[in-house]
């Protein structure tokens, strides 16, 4: 593999015209919001910067990433991003395996130093030395180490490898850590979603080509132009959420007329991510077109703050199925409690002293010392 | 306060604090009831959405008391400077004094009704604790998530995710930022029942006026 094969010489290899490949730039120049001179930049970009070594390592993962990864809706995208990074080693979708594919690891790094990207599907487990993720016979830890010290930058993808997602739920036995923790002198990039929308997986390496450098991140370290709006505010059912119109039950009527599904614990409002803007599966739909709320899965910690179907997360603290509003019953219970016994012990004392003082009535004057005495 | 015999009424609190209170109180229950809606809302409405808006009045009203409630905590604290007297004693218990301990548990014991009170100008020291506690430091946290909340829906180039940003960080989930603001919203729910019962029982029971002080600001004692 050339180092200096650009991009659109690889894809008019492919018979690709030069007017699917303008209208491939347009489309990248629109998703990525960078206006009509955009589409030059991009064009340029690909045809005359070389194409980008890309590592992608799988630590502890589903896959899921790499399948949404590979089903990128623009119609050239999945094949034309596959080309357009070069993409050099992905244990998933690639022919080669045993030494033959490990030998691949070791000749991007050795000769693409600081050049490369590397990208990181899953997180990386450090208790009892990495044993829970074997990848080539070593743990995961000592090949994500070798290949994150002479990166260009590391991708993230997905909520594992951003903020730990299932494997690092409490109390996470296999200490699943979350890249960015590990990583100190290279730039890091999260693209959280449990998986990340296809378009946006594509976008933000596309962006990277196009500019030689890297997304304006956010301080989560989360692209802004996909990350920096949350799934509510673009929602279509946002005007029932406004009007004060809720689904109460999933099979009421206000769900079948398509109503907010904030009280069935839709995650919406805290969950930053472009599904309700961009959409998944070229558009088709996202969870909440399908009648189901968010479940928040582009969130730090999402699998322990559940119910997914709760407005309310769980406060285990206080027992399992306890929550804020419980706690709230409990505790207003018993300091209203203290005050009926208060006041109820006040007025049997006051009847009691009532009587012995009226028994002794010509004694006002050494009323100050008796306690519950008023005037 | 001497232990003992008739003292001249006082001026506890000035304009300010007394407006302040009455204002903050007003505050404090339209925040209550807006807040456990937008946290619980009511049953669905009927009806086209192009003329509903009641979720949206609801959060309307919340924010624009949230936004009363922090210029209301700014101006208390500016009252400690203008109008100083027992005004700082919300903010700090007088621990180090060496009688607050012995009106402290002298308190505590009033109202396990094995004693009798004292009086005192400003806050007790069981009051003051319990103003530090249920109200200055969920207020805190009130506006804090507050603001934190109201950068969310601002946008990340606002001055809110400017100056309270941070909390988001802080907690990762911003679900966290709502639990807890929710948390103090009935910490806040339990002090107003405390407050307002002690303030009636002190009214009736204590050797000192305690509602129409805080109309009139001036304390009267009894005997």
């Amino acid at each position: 593999m050339s180092k200096h094969e650009t991009f659109y010489e690889v894809i008019r290899q492919r018979g690709v015209s030069r007017r699917e490949f303008l209208g491939f730039c347009a489309v990248m120049a629109t998703m990525l919001g960078i206006g009509p001179k955009g589409v030059a930049t991009v064009a340029h970009a690909m045809e005359t910067k070389p194409r980008i070594p890309v590592l992608w390592l799988h630590g502890l993962e589903c896959t899921c990433c790499s399948e949404s990864f590979l089903r990128s809706g623009h119609p050239m995208a999945s094949e034309i991003i596959t080309s357009m990074i070069s993409l050099d080693y992905d244990d998933t979708i690639m022919a080669a395996a045993g030494d033959q594919a490990e030998e691949i690891v070791h000749d991007i790094i050795r000769d693409y130093r600081g050049e490369y990207i590397l990208a990181v599907e899953g997180n990386i487990p450090l208790a009892n030395d990495g044993m829970a993720c074997i990848v080539g016979g070593r743990p995961f830890h000592h090949q994500f180490d070798e290949a994150a010290e002479h990166a260009k930058a590391i991708i993230a993808w997905g909520t594992c490898a951003s903020s730990g997602c299932v494997q690092a739920a409490r109390p996470n036995p296999t200490q699943a850590t979350p890249v960015h923790k590990l990583v100190s002198h290279v730039p890091v990039i999260n693209v959280p979603g449990c998986p990340p929308i296809a378009e946006v997986m594509t976008g933000v390496l596309s962006y990277i080509l196009t500019y030689d450098r890297l997304p304006e991140l956010d301080h989560q370290l989360r692209p802004k132009m996909f990350y920096s709006q949350r799934v509510h505010d673009k929602c279509y059912r946002r005007a029932h959420f406004d009007a004060g119109q809720f689904v109460e039950a999933w099979d009421d009527d206000g769900a079948r007329q398509g109503w907010c599904l904030y009280k069935m614990g839709c995650r919406g409002p805290t969950t930053y991510n472009a599904c309700s803007s961009m959409g998944w599966n070229e558009g088709v739909s996202f969870p909440i077109k399908s009648g189901h709320g968010c479940i928040g899965c582009s969130e730090e910690g999402f699998w322990d703050r559940g119910p997914f179907y709760e407005r309310l997360p769980d406060m285990h603290q206080w027992g399992i199925e306890s929550n804020a509003d419980k706690v709230a019953v409990v505790g207003a219970s018993v300091l209203g409690g203290a005050v009926a016994v208060q006041a109820g012990a006040t007025l049997v004392k006051r009847i009691l002293t009532g009587k012995r003082l009226k028994g002794s009535a010509d004694d006002a004057a050494d009323e100050t010392e008796t306690p519950g005495n008023k005037k | 306060m001497p232990e003992k015999g008739m003292l001249p009424p006082v001026m506890v609190y000035g304009p300010g604090v007394r407006i302040w209170h009455w204002l903050n109180a007003l505050a404090v229950v339209v925040l209550g009831v807006t807040g456990y809606f937008i946290g619980m809302p009511p049953p669905s409405v009927i009806g086209d959405t192009s003329t509903l808006y009641v979720m949206g009045w609801i959060r309307f009203y919340h924010l624009a008391f949230g936004y009363v409630f922090a210029l209301l905590a700014i101006m208390r604290l500016w009252l400690v400077f203008v109008e100083g007297g027992v005004t700082l004693q919300l903010y700090v218990p007088a621990i180090w004094r060496r009688d607050w301990l012995d009106g402290f548990i002298r308190q505590i014991k009033w109202n396990l009704l094995m004693a009798k009170p004292l009086r005192y100008v400003g806050l007790n020291p069981l009051g003051s604790v319990t103003m530090l506690t249920m109200f200055v430091i969920p207020g805190a946290v009130m506006i804090l998530t507050g603001f934190a909340m109201y950068a969310e829906v601002a946008g990340h180039d606002s001055w809110q995710y400017f100056l309270f940003g941070w909390l988001t960080m802080l907690f990762g989930n911003t679900l966290d930022l709502h639990l807890f603001h929710r948390l103090a919203m009935w910490v806040m729910m339990w002090f107003v029942m405390v407050h307002v019962y002690i303030a009636v029982r002190e009214d009736i029971l204590s050797r000192q006026t305690v509602i129409s002080t805080m109309l009139s600001g001036e304390r009267q004692f009894r005997d």
